[in-house]
């Protein structure tokens, strides 16, 4: 028979991980799919006692989203404008059902190439504090996600919480997904933008996409083409920028080919809506 | 800290309860199994169909993916709590709009929608949207639960349930009134394939193969089921006591209920496991005894053709299991003498139908009897094919049909039913099974994948010369309904237009994909596409408008179709000049929009349909058995199973108008084989029109026999009044008390039985005959705007005109429009089924609630000279014309044809990349 326990203080989960493999259950929304039917062969720690992993905090230097922090929770939260995009991607992981539920934490542990909240965490700098009963690290996101399925998390460590510099949370932000229908779907791509514009020139840009690579890429050379340029040329330039990060692959969903072509449209849509959002912002 | 269970606590629908579970277990099973509110329905398992949504501390979640351990402390609301006894105003509004048919996914859209309610008693369509995506519908085309919801304000707080407006005697045929089985939809009562297991049933598991063509070999089966606790039995194909060969058409009958030492599809069926149900949570079937050995596998029907390729069935050279023919004229000729002629290849994919019902049912065995309980279209079909397989006489199985969560042609076919009943008839205990959706979508039927070749010639004037056609359709391992598929698709693809020289070939190629079924069309919703999308080609090319092109060439009275069938009541004509305002404004619209916007392009696409209701020149008749009971009750045994669609009001409503009594008056006998006459199945666009046939029969014998008997004239009026049948005529009035009469051993003082069997003629060797007494006719226009950086499509606007020839009840009947366009918006846009690759239902993509357009409905009557009341079917009709419509609108749009369907956002992108370059 498998174990089951659902600590209710952080120390006590930490412990028991120091002692043997769990499997950590959070909203459930990747843990019941992945079991599927199958009898459950896993010792499972429920960490929904953890109150402590819930919630948003300003610490002073850093926004502090709590692991068991859900989609709707961001979506609610009354975040800086450079969060629009991961609120918007809020509202598209999987459907309010599962976004009531589902963690931003998971979203990254489970680690899936079309994860809709890492794109615009990438823009925003993200670092994921991770726990064990005798250490604290923290990785930026892009070191914690390694490939599909596969992220950094080591022996006796949980995710306890995500955490975005104030010096990030600066400019707006928009995020665009690209699915072959409205609602529950996984994406073809998506794309993350956060820009700085200052008297209509981009002093910084963030730009991630999501789906067209193993694990969704900051996309260095559109940044650093956007960087300086004047808003009315942003959208020529992404589409003359290299993205030399993405590598899609073809699928049910789509092809290769059209993965490359889409991605620069909709990261040209979501370069040129955030500093949109920005100029008017500055101009009102 | 142990797996074991732990206690929790926490409030149902406000009462209390407590109990010890196992911590994870899922709260749908807790909820169902525990329990016993079976409204909360689990269609996924995954969170991918929002079926099983309950309010958790009043936001919704999906049960299936809830822990138990979580609700502790917690406020549940399932859809058995959303009222007290009555209905809520949603749950009014639901029924009053006909917002639910099958009912499966109703519970998850009324829990969903009351939260949005709770925070907006007004919403807009898109809070709506917003608010219901995450639920999956099937049948509905989501448009009438859009306005459901946005209008529940207006059905007020409804304490004694609602008025149901029923109409006055001889007034319930046309009457557009809530369906009559409807209540137990909303409020969570109603019992589907899975809701009703006894509690000492044995749970039952399928082991499937997981190749595509393996050949197996079982280990020691005895061993494995000693170790492992609460199994009972292990049961293959060698225990199966009647013939191993089972099929809807019983020449073509080829597919074992449990393969034998080879499987030819990946999800066929190898053995079965009965367990205790208490231990099959934790009973691992991945160390099942059983050695596979993959052999080749031929997945496209041209590797299957090739020469030299293995037969997949030895008795089917060439792996052709049939083909359909039709000739008339001479084609080549007229192509040859055409001012124009467009030619084109178009394929199709697999297309998974996706209820959200997956097949579920249990079995009981009385040493004498077998009782099988489960969802199906077609009861006595199941009775015939379980009773072979397990070596019983037809009247030794008895099929008593639940609800039925969607079917759309797959649960035409037996699945689940000789595997329980082998199960109860070894074991001697109730059996019960629920598939998995996985389960359900590996191993039922499909859509044909078709690749098509066609040519259409046109003269200068515009008129049709000629056209040839070849279709390969990919009809999977087993034959299944290939056969009517490759039938149907001669007689059908020249579109409802006058053809003079034709000739087509359609063709059911075996491969080891999935089976190719049945599913609402047969084929010529594949067949419409190429031919729609020529015709476009050819008024293009004669610089002729599509929908005048359209008109000058449909059929109309008098005319003969490409069978040599003389029709009449034809109503294409009227149908596509209904639709003319509707098609100039669309047009021009989009004409100013593309003249102000270069990124997105509208476009403007017609296409029609025409189908022959009914078996293709074979005989269909349903029986209808009616009486009146010494209560004064109308007693209709109606075995035209409802899946949704709505035979259970149409054919009351039907019946109650030949009989002349009111529709209040009538009580229904369900299509349980042991009480009820055959109706045939649900199938073929048939029951309105062929069943419906045999109420008014039934209806008008039933009342012949009453007015003989009180001695009057055909004028006279019936009445029901306090036990007593009331006979007026002129100023006498007979008072028949019906107590007094000797009842029937069914309590029936009157009765009466009718068969209805449509007159057809075969088909010859060139197809020419008429296989079909009546066909109904349609014609839609869709709207949509295209992004030309991404090959997005976006439908704006879907205008649809049926001819239903009388639209017995004008609700039901656009609900079966909006319904049947969301089923062709996913074949055109979005449904691919692959075989290990798309078997869930994200993967899997069906339409969700914001993916379907506004549907503006024309219901065209064009009187049927057979069809009761003039009635003409409608169910598949009305999804056929829908992906064309959208392939050529897309094409006004961009200017490209899209070959294969469904034109996702990489095709549509590559085809107007290859259009421009």
């Amino acid at each position: 028979m498998t174990r089951y326990a659902k600590p209710t203080i952080l120390s006590e989960a930490l412990a028991l991980l120091g002692e043997r493999p769990w499997r950590l259950l959070a909203g459930g929304t990747d843990f019941y799919p992945a079991l599927g039917n199958r009898p459950l062969k896993e010792d499972v720690l429920d960490i929904n006692g953890l109150a402590e992993l819930r919630g948003i905090a300003d610490s002073g230097d850093h926004w502090v989203i709590g692991a068991r922090t859900t989609w709707t929770d961001i979506a609610r939260h009354q975040f800086p404008a450079a969060f629009d995009a991961l609120r918007q991607a809020a509202r598209e992981v999987g459907s309010p059902q599962i976004q009531n539920v589902a963690t931003v934490a998971g979203n990254l542990c489970n680690a899936s190439p079309a994860a809709d909240g890492v794109p615009a965490l990438l823009t925003l700098d993200a670092e994921v504090e991770l726990r064990s009963a005798t250490e604290t690290r923290r990785l930026p996101l892009s070191a914690f996600i390694l490939g599909n399925r596969r992220t950094a998390l080591g022996i006796g460590e949980m995710v306890t919480a995500i955490r975005v510099p104030k010096s990030s949370a600066a400019g707006c932000s928009a995020f665009v997904k690209l699915g072959a229908r409205r609602y529950l779907v996984i994406s073809i791509g998506m794309a993350a933008a956060r820009i700085i514009v200052e008297t209509g020139v981009v002093r910084e840009a963030a730009v991630a996409v999501g789906a067209c690579s193993a694990v969704a890429r900051r996309l260095a050379g559109v940044e650093a083409a956007l960087r300086g340029m004047p808003v009315p040329a942003l959208r020529d330039a992404v589409l003359a920028a290299p993205m030399d990060e993405l590598s899609p692959i073809d699928d049910v969903r789509g092809s290769a080919a059209y993965r490359i072509e889409a991605a620069r449209e909709i990261v040209a849509r979501a370069v040129v809506a955030a500093a949109a959002l920005d100029e008017g912002r500055r101009a009102a | 800290m142990s797996e074991g269970r732990i206690n929790i606590a926490f409030h149902v629908n406000g009462a209390p309860v407590s109990l010890a579970v196992p911590p994870v277990r899922r709260l749908s099973a807790l909820l169902r199994d525990e329990l016993r509110l079976t409204g909360t329905k689990v269609g996924c398992d995954a969170g991918d169909c929002g079926a099983c949504t309950v309010l958790l501390d009043g936001e919704p979640v999906c049960a299936c993916l809830t822990p138990a351990a979580l609700v502790n402390g917690a406020a549940v609301t399932t859809v058995e709590g959303l009222a007290n006894g009555a209905l809520s105003a949603l749950q009014a509004s639901f029924l009053a709009r006909g917002a639910a048919q099958c009912g499966i996914c109703t519970p998850g859209l009324l829990v969903a929608g009351t939260a949005l309610l709770e925070k907006e008693p007004h919403p807009s369509e898109a809070q709506v949207q917003d608010a219901l995506g995450g639920v999956l519908c099937r049948c509905t085309g989501y448009r009438k639960i859009v306005a459901a919801v946005m209008d529940a304000a207006d059905y007020g707080s409804n304490a004694g349930g609602i008025d149901r407006h029923l109409p006055a005697s001889g007034h319930a045929v046309g009457a557009r009134i809530a369906r009559l089985d409807g209540v137990p939809k909303i409020n969570g009562t109603e019992a589907f394939g899975g809701d009703s297991f006894p509690a000492d049933a044995l749970a039952v598991l399928v082991v499937r193969s997981p190749h595509h063509h393996p050949r197996f070999a079982f280990g020691d089966l005895d061993a494995w089921a000693q170790a492992k606790s609460g199994v009972v039995g292990i049961f293959t194909a060698a225990d199966i006591p009647g013939k191993n060969c089972f099929g809807v058409i019983a020449p073509f009958a080829d597919q074992p209920a449990l393969a034998e030492g080879v499987a030819r599809f990946r999800g066929e069926a190898i053995a079965i496991v009965a367990a205790e149900r208490d231990a099959v949570a934790g009973l691992d079937l991945s160390d099942f005894p059983v050695e596979w050995t993959e052999l080749p596998a031929m997945l496209q029907p041209a590797e299957a053709q090739a020469d030299g390729a293995s037969l997949i069935h030895a008795n089917r050279p060439g792996n052709l299991l049939t083909k359909g023919f039709v000739e008339r004229g001479d084609p080549e000729a007229a192509l040859a003498g055409a001012a124009v002629t467009a030619a084109q290849v178009i394929e199709t994919s697999y297309v998974e139908h996706a209820y959200i019902e997956p097949e579920a049912g249990y079995a009981t065995w009385d040493g004498d009897t077998l009782t099988v309980v489960a969802c199906t279209q077609a009861p006595y079909m199941d009775r015939d094919d379980t009773a072979k397989v397990l070596g019983l006489a037809p009247d030794k199985v008895r099929i008593m049909p639940t609800a039925t969560g969607g079917g759309f042609g797959s649960k035409l076919d037996v699945s689940l039913q000789p595997l329980i009943g082998l199960v109860a008839m070894k074991t001697g205990r109730p059996a019960a099974l629920t598939y998995t959706r996985s389960e359900s979508m590996m191993s039922t039927t499909k859509r044909h994948p078709a690749v098509m070749r066609s040519s259409i010639g046109a003269d200068a004037q515009g008129r049709i010369a000629g056209m040839v056609f070849e279709g390969d359709f990919n009809t999977g391992a087993y034959a299944s309904w290939g056969p009517t598929v490759a039938n149907r698709v001669p007689v059908h693809a020249s579109g409802p237009y006058r053809t003079p020289n034709y000739r087509a070939e359609g063709r059911a190629i075996h491969t080891n994909g999935p089976i190719s079924g049945a599913f609402r069309g047969f084929g010529v919703p594949q067949a419409t596409i190429m031919q729609e999308t020529l015709y476009d080609e050819l008024a293009d090319r004669l610089g002729i408008d599509r929908l005048a092109f359209r008109l000058a060439n449909c059929l109309r009275d008098g005319d003969e179709t490409v069978t040599g069938q003389r029709l009449e009541g034809v109503g294409i004509a009227a149908c596509l000049e209904a639709l003319e305002p509707h098609w100039h404004r669309a047009l021009a619209e989009a004409e100013a929009f593309n003249a102000a916007n270069a990124d997105r392009k509208r476009g403007v696409g017609v296409a029609s349909c025409w189908y022959g209701c009914g078996n293709t020149s074979l005989p269909n008749p349903s029986t209808i058995k009616i009486g009146i009971s010494a209560a004064g009750e109308v007693v209709l045994h109606q075995g035209a199973v409802d899946i949704g669609q709505g035979s259970n009001t149409v054919i009351s409503q039907i019946a109650a108008d030949a009989l002349g009594l009111p529709l209040a008056a009538i009580r229904l006998k369900g299509a349980d084989t042991a009480i009820t006459p055959d109706a045939g199945k649900t199938s073929a666009s048939r029951q309105t029109f062929v069943t419906g046939k045999a109420a008014e029969k039934a209806g008008k014998a039933l009342r012949d026999k009453i007015l003989r008997f009180a001695n009057v004239s055909g004028e006279a009026q019936l009445a029901l009044e306090a036990g007593a049948l009331v006979i007026r005529e002129g100023e006498a009035t007979r008072r028949i008390d019906l107590s007094k009469l000797t009842a029937d051993a069914d309590g029936l003082a009157f009765v009466a039985q009718e068969s209805y069997d449509p007159p057809t003629l075969p088909l010859d060797e060139k197809g020419q005959g008429k296989p079909y007494a009546v066909y109904g006719y349609g014609a839609q226009v869709a709207e949509l705007e295209v992004d030309m950086k991404l090959g997005t499509v976006k439908l704006i606007k879907i205008t649809a005109a049926h001819d239903v020839g009388k639209a017995i009840n004008p609700l039901l009947a656009e609900g079966q429009i909006e319904g049947g366009i969301a089923q062709g918006i996913g074949l055109a846009l979005m449904e691919e089924y692959i075989p290990g690759r798309t078997e869930n239902l994200h993967d899997y993509l069906i339409p969700t609630i914001g993916d379907v357009p506004p549907i503006e409905t024309i219901l065209v009557e064009v009187a049927d000279p057979e069809g009761p009341f003039g009635a003409k079917g409608l169910g598949e009709h009305v999804l056929i014309p829908t992906a064309p419509a959208i392939l050529n609108a897309i094409r006004h749009a961009t200017g490209a044809l899209v070959k294969k369907v469904p034109a996702t956002p990489s095709r549509v992108l590559a085809a107007i990349r290859e259009a421009w370059s």
